[in-house]
């Protein structure tokens, strides 16, 4: 049975999965970047076999109740900080069985840059047959919106009523230095990037890690239908590099920014995360032009 | 079989090892494993084992060491891993979420003393903390029936009837870096005494999704399952026994193992090694014409009631011996025991805390003080350090 196309009108093929790996029914917000991600995910994944390991967050409460599940593929969820460590234990018995499963972990931020960190490190270490996606929305935004050590400078959130003054890890930055095979940031706004990234990294051998910025309308206070576009914004302002690393050296940057401060000004402007205490816009873009500095010319010495 | 020399921690690893490989034919073999004292001599010695299909994982915390075991669980292999003390409490969520998922991984537990204040040695208190997380719990005497417990603790997990995990826990010191000859069946003999995993609920190709969200309504069912999952475990046990004694010609201890029980008066009750000087006491008591008897629980959870209440029908006198201390209560094992016995008087003595070396004085006095009493008193705690 074919399903209507799922992504931006990407041609449908014969490769595609009979249903998404999000089916109907998840209990997603509307305009919830994790969603999107997921179809991506899920055009990406065709007819290759998949087992998905995903901790506590909003994206496994999207799978709803038992004995009912909105995922189209095999899902072990986890406790908050072992998602990559279960994702361990499985492809370790897929590949003593000499069995082709990708084995997927998929957590947030939380998941991730804080609570799940030493789990990622040491799996990475160990260069596991992982992928590790982490839906970034810079928001614990299953408990309702306290601030991660992935939320940006300059949000409000439930416990930073007067704004984060500190910038967010750069854990793209972290896995890199693991020197694991793949690591790469995915833009929701650039889909054929988005799914050559997602198959490479399905095929690659060894952890790859990518880094989705995942807008969460309910915690950014921003329109559930303006997700895509605050993504572009914050590629096109230089604040979300897209950009990919092999083996821990190589860097290419795949998205060019214009390093505009209209579309930084529009990117905050669009959100009431940041709209209740002021921002210091000049402070943020000298930020982003010394990230840059930093990213070329890792990308020129590669 | 081989008669060898072992520590309690090597005897594990080695009997881990042929549980391990006798899944060759299914889906093979791992675990996640990191060390702490005392039980890192079972994980070297792990890690230097060659497993046809089997992956040793060396994570970087007891967290993931469970939750790769869990992983390797759930991908249908068998799984094994051991802990001790801080680690079995910093491993406490994933230990809990393993039985939740109703995995049969067995885990080797060094009893060691929790801190701070720092202190390696002998103490029942770290994996008593961990009595209501749903696992199958065995306290061992010596390291024969460390290893064996080991072997039947996977036929007994991954009984259909049960599907538990299990945690096999010995003392650390006393056991675990004691030597002691220990009969260790070949490959072949543990293959036949344990067939491959077929786990119900592995994950596979399907789109599954395990452990995902509860309302109470499914939670109210799920805990009953699993409550009633360990209310077969004694049956599923005996037969276990049985065929452990046909195929290895020694036979297990009973859940509940008895000493000169049968005309006791005053009986000890205790856990682990304690119980072999209750032993001794026992029978220097009775050449001085006291009528003592001593009770051993071997599995404490499901707890033995049944045994226990069997046992300790019409005796005087109950000393309950808890290497533990629930502070502002008084001994686990005592607060599950003294509901058992109605008509008995019942003490608490909590002694050998920290590793405190329980010598036959310490139990004599014990006995003395039961043999005085006109009733019972509040639990006390015998200082023997």
């Amino acid at each position: 049975m074919r399903s209507e196309p799922l992504l931006c009108g990407l041609a449908q093929s014969e490769d595609d999965r009979p249903e998404p790996v999000l089916r109907a029914g998840n209990t997603n917000c509307g305009g919830c970047g994790m969603s999107i991600a997921l179809n991506m995910f899920s055009r990406a994944i065709g007819r290759r076999r998949v087992q998905m390991v995903i901790p506590a967050c909003c994206g496994i409460v999207t799978a709803g109740a038992y004995p009912f599940s909105a995922y189209g593929a095999p899902v072990v969820a986890s406790t908050f900080a072992s998602a990559a460590a279960v994702a361990s234990g499985l492809a370790r018995v897929a590949r003593m069985n000499g069995e082709p499963t990708r084995v997927v972990a998929w957590a947030g931020d939380g998941g991730t840059y804080d609570i799940g960190m030493a789990t990622v490190s040491a799996a990475a270490e160990r260069n596991e047959d992982v992928l590790f996606v982490c839906y970034d929305n810079e928001i614990y935004g299953n408990t309702g919106g306290q601030r991660s050590s992935a939320t940006p400078a300059g949000a409000t959130t439930t416990t930073t009523p007067r704004g984060k003054e500190l910038e967010k890890k750069d854990i793209v930055g972290i896995l890199a230095a693991h020197r694991v095979p793949y690591c790469a940031t995915v833009s929701l706004a650039h889909p054929e990037d988005a799914l050559r990234k997602f198959q490479y990294a399905l095929d690659a051998p060894g952890f790859r890690f990518l880094h989705v910025l995942s807008p969460c309308p309910t915690g950014w206070k921003s329109e559930p239908a303006e997700g895509i576009e605050l993504v572009r914004l914050a590629i096109r302002a230089g604040l979300f590099p897209v950009y990919e690393v092999f083996d821990g050296f190589r860097t290419v940057i795949n998205v060019e920014p214009e390093l505009s401060p209209t579309a930084l000004e529009r990117y905050f402007a669009l959100q009431g995360r940041f709209r209740k205490n002021a921002v210091d816009l000049g402070r943020i873009q000298e930020m982003i032009e010394r990230n840059w500095k930093h990213l070329r010319a890792r990308a020129r010495d590669a | 079989m081989t008669v060898e020399l072992l520590s309690a921690n090597h005897a594990a690893a080695r009997a881990a090892a042929l549980a391990g490989r006798a899944n060759r034919a299914g889906r093979g073999f791992g675990g996640g494993v990191y060390p702490i004292t005392p039980q890192t001599e079972c994980i070297e010695l792990l890690c230097r084992q060659e497993f046809e299909k089997g992956e040793i994982v060396r994570v970087e915390s007891e967290h993931s060491a469970m939750a790769v075991c869990m992983g390797v669980s759930l991908g249908g292999a068998r799984a094994f891993t051991a802990s001790s003390s801080n680690g079995l409490a910093y491993m406490a969520e994933n230990v809990v979420s393993a039985a939740l998922y109703r995995l049969p991984i067995v885990m080797m537990a060094v009893n060691r003393t929790l801190g701070p204040p720092w202190n390696i040695w002998v103490d029942h208190g770290d994996t008593l903390m961990l009595r209501d997380a749903g696992w199958i719990q065995f306290y061992c005497e010596d390291n024969q029936e460390v290893a064996d417990t080991i072997l039947l603790a996977y036929r007994l997990a991954e009984d259909a009837r049960v599907l538990l995990p299990v945690m096999v826990c010995q003392d650390a010191f006393v056991l675990s870096h004691t030597m002691m000859l220990t009969d260790l069946p070949s490959q072949e003999e543990v293959d036949a005494f344990l067939p491959p995993l077929e786990l119900p609920h592995a994950v596979g190709g399907k789109p599954v999704t395990v452990g995902g969200l509860d309302f109470p309504h499914e939670t109210e069912v799920h805990r009953r399952e699993h409550h009633e999952a360990m209310l077969r475990v004694p049956a599923v046990y005996g037969e276990i026994q049985d065929e452990f004694e046909r195929r290895f010609g020694r036979r297990p201890a009973d859940r509940v193992e008895a000493y000169r029980m049968d005309d006791a008066e005053a009986v000890f009750v205790s856990m682990g090694t304690t119980a072999s000087t209750a032993k001794a006491v026992v029978d220097a008591a009775r050449e001085r014409g006291v009528k003592a008897g001593s009770l051993r629980v071997r599995m404490f959870r499901p707890f033995p009631e049944d045994l226990l209440a069997t046992w300790l029908r019409g005796r005087e006198r109950v000393a309950v011996l808890d290497r533990d201390l629930c502070p502002g209560l008084g001994g686990v094992l005592w607060s599950e025991v003294r509901g058992v016995c109605p008509g008995s008087l019942v003490q608490n003595y909590m002694l050998g805390l920290g590793g405190g070396d329980i010598r036959p004085e310490h139990l004599e006095q014990v006995l003395d003080d039961l043999l005085a009493r006109a009733a019972a008193g509040e639990p006390r705690i015998v200082e023997v350090g």
